[in-house]
């Protein structure tokens, strides 16, 4: 072994180099990165440590390189919440039809990937009598209503006590004073962890770049919630805070034909969810995992 | 002892040009089998470049199933790095002199076991550009809410505890000095409550779910312990067998038979604990046994990961009546395919076993099903390729280190225990 050094060490510099150089062929994809990050975006802090400056710097340039990669000008806001304001969301079961008028306005006004159909609400067909989730079925494709059946919307239930947001390593995720629970896109890892804990599949992981015709974004948009995601990273319902939190509706429940859904601010005892809160009998999924919904779910009878 | 007077700022750099000129010096058996585990991760390496440019759509994993072959193989590369302290507890706590000479095979197992874990969770973030964001101090770090962060730290602890362990023997040998017990006791001992925590901070990760009824068990970290037991040591006799066929090594048959006996309690236990939870489950039925129920026996005309149970628990029972046959014993090939059967019965029950019934039937009881794509196993392989060369290359400096063939010029062999090696 030790006879001809030389030789041996130039061999194992040869074998090193073309080692590398095959390592640098191998990782050669990674030079397309360039579509779905930035130096900006590697260097921009968590949303709660930025500055006015800086958050208005990092929204012009979210506008800049939305206008790049898809092609259309749009507006995109830090939209904050309000104080003395807690929002809750409750739903009609007796008059809900299964429509799904409410899964497609998320569609739309969330900017969701166009191919796959994304919406953060899934509609579940469930047979009378019987709140057996497992009896229930999402892709049922007939006229609706059908006999024997009723139909329950899930989204996120901004829960009070969320799992979600305990789970991430990175607090991408944390619930506003509001009790919307958002998500940092641009600080999230995609590790998914939130994913696997949220117990009503209300969270989505954006397994390519979202697609969506120039023509058809929403180009009214928010930082925390209907901007256009980016690749790789977690995403989920916001109760559409930038328009709840400037005093709109939102999408899912403008869209509603049979007012099914009613939305509002529980600290307000004008209110309509304040109004159903006190007089109906309403249930919450899951109560026995003590997330503690602001989605309620009520019968009419 | 002459080395000795050498100050360390000029021994240490000296002896890692040293370790890197035996790490890759060897045999043209040597070169071949590194030659084609650097092709195997190079080829993950590409399909990784791929999976982050791309997009994750190019796995199979889906919203509903939204881990998979990944994050199966990296709870499974934990349990490994944690049965290499199979050979810790025999060598340190009951001074078993075989296992003595042995016990730097198991801390360099899980050295590079835990390369692998590492690098699981590394191809399975969908925005691995933002790793700093859990670097404690520079992002923001989760600690001690997310169970997530208390695995970042006990996996880099433990991978850091290995590697000073080794270090430190591995140079004070190539200095021809004894080793101080100061610098190193400690930390074997703290080694050995770390790799239980491994294991066990892993099986929080899952088990600290209330939403997934498949994982929300108080028996999961035991049943991790346990399986742990059985692969990390199936996986250490194999490879003492190969060390004694392809180096001068001495590999003592008291190490052997010791993990051996470890391996069988293990699998008994392991098993009586699957048993437990499947009792569980279908006697008492309902939804909580519904990922139970896809898993085994199949559901609503889905039947994907039936097949892989019931080759696992094949394997598993076959493997543990051979293990347990004294006829048998003696018989070293049959013993052998015996751990290679049990360590892929694990592999099965604690990856896509474990994993994908947490998410199958989904929260919302919807049963979309998931089996890996060609890019998740071109990752995978990728990964076990890089681990196996770690793997190769640290035996192969270490075993050298204590044979007494790594050491510095001028140093002696001043220990009688390594005349005896040499010899």
């Amino acid at each position: 072994m030790d006879e001809k050094p030389t030789r041996r060490v130039a061999l194992k510099v040869l074998g090193a180099t073309l080692g590398a150089v095959a390592f640098e062929r191998a990782l050669s994809p990674l030079r397309e990165l360039d579509n779905i990050t930035s130096v900006g975006d590697f260097l921009q802090k968590h949303y709660r440590e930025l500055s006015r400056d800086e958050m208005n710097a990092v929204l012009r340039r979210l506008e800049d390189e939305t206008q790049q990669r898809y092609g259309r000008e749009v507006t995109i806001r830090d939209v904050r919440p309000t104080e003395g304001v807690q929002f809750a969301y409750a739903l009609n079961l007796s008059v809900c039809i299964g429509c799904r008028r409410c899964v497609d306005a998320c569609h739309v006004e969330n900017n969701h990937d166009r191919p796959t159909h994304q919406s953060y609400i899934r509609v579940l067909e469930m047979t009378s009598g019987s709140m057996d989730m497992e009896q229930g079925n999402v892709g049922y494709d007939h006229t609706v209503p059908a006999e024997g059946k009723f139909y329950m919307p899930v989204q996120c239930q901004q829960c009070e006590n969320p799992p979600c947001t305990k789970v991430c390593p990175v607090e991408a995720t944390w619930q506003e004073p509001d009790g919307i629970v958002v998500v940092d896109y641009n600080w999230c890892i995609g590790c998914r962890y939130c994913e696997a804990a949220c117990p009503y599949h209300a969270r989505r992981f954006n397994w390519h770049k979202p697609e969506i015709p120039a023509a058809e974004i929403n180009p009214d948009q928010s930082y925390l919630s209907n901007r256009i995601r980016p690749q790789g990273v977690v995403e989920k319902c916001t109760f559409c805070l930038h328009r709840t939190r400037e005093g709109r509706l939102p999408a899912c429940l403008e869209a509603c034909p049979t007012g099914a859904r009613v939305f509002g601010n529980v600290l307000d005892p004008n209110s309509d969810i304040r109004w159903v809160l006190e007089n109906k009998r309403v249930f919450v999924l899951k109560e026995e995992l003590g997330t503690r919904p602001r989605f309620f779910y009520f019968f009419d009878v | 002892m002459a080395h000795s007077g050498v100050p360390h700022h000029l021994s240490y750099p000296r002896f890692l040009l040293k370790v890197l000129d035996r790490a890759t010096d060897g045999t043209w058996r040597f070169y071949a089998w590194m030659f084609v585990l650097t092709a195997i991760a190079l080829v993950g390496a590409n399909t990784w470049a791929w999976q982050v440019a791309r997009g994750m759509a190019v796995t199979a994993m889906s919203d509903h199933v939204s881990w998979g072959l990944y994050i199966a193989n990296f709870t499974f590369a934990v349990g490994l790095a944690a049965g290499g302290v199979m050979m810790v507890i025999p060598a340190y706590l009951y001074h078993d002199e075989d296992m003595h000479d042995v016990v730097i095979i198991g801390e360099l197992l899980s050295v590079a076991a835990i390369v692998m874990a590492l690098g699981f969770v590394v191809v399975d973030l969908g925005r691995p550009d933002r790793f700093w964001h859990m670097i404690p101090g520079l992002g923001k770090f989760h600690w001690p809410v997310s169970m997530l962060t208390w695995d970042v730290i006990v996996l880099n602890g433990y991978l850091a505890i290995n590697l000073h362990v080794c270090g430190y023997l591995v140079y004070t040998r190539y200095r021809g000095e004894r080793p101080d017990p100061r610098w190193y006791l400690p930390f074997v001992f703290l080694s050995i409550i770390w790799a239980i925590s491994i294991h066990t901070v892993t099986a929080f990760l899952y088990s600290g779910l209330g939403g997934r009824p498949f994982w929300n068990s108080a028996l999961l970290a035991p049943r991790f312990l346990a399986s742990a037991f059985v692969t990390g040591p199936a996986f250490i006799i194999l490879s003492l067998q190969l060390v004694r066929r392809f180096t001068a090594f001495k590999v003592p048959e008291g190490a052997i038979r010791r993990l051996l006996d470890i391996l069988r309690v293990a699998a008994l236990v392991n098993l009586f604990m699957l048993a437990a939870e499947l009792f569980t489950h279908f006697y008492t039925g309902g939804h909580h046994a519904a990922a139970v129920r896809y898993l085994w026996l199949g559901m609503h005309g889905h039947h994907e990961l039936v097949p892989w149970m019931w080759t696992s628990i094949t394997l598993n029972l076959g493997a543990v009546a051979v293990l347990l046959t004294p006829s048998l014993r003696e018989r070293r090939v049959v013993t052998n395919a015996a751990l290679v059967a049990i360590f892929a019965a694990v592999w099965i029950e604690k990856g896509m076993g474990l994993i994908v019934p947490g998410f199958v039937p989904s929260t919302l009881h919807e049963l979309v099903p998931y089996a890996p794509s060609i890019a998740e196993w071109k990752v995978t392989a990728g990964v076990w390729a890089l681990g196996l060369m770690v793997f190769t290359v640290a035996l192969k400096v270490g075993l050298q280190a204590m044979t007494g063939e790594l050491r510095a010029p001028g140093a002696q062999a001043d220990l009688a225990v390594e005349e005896k090696e040499v010899a």
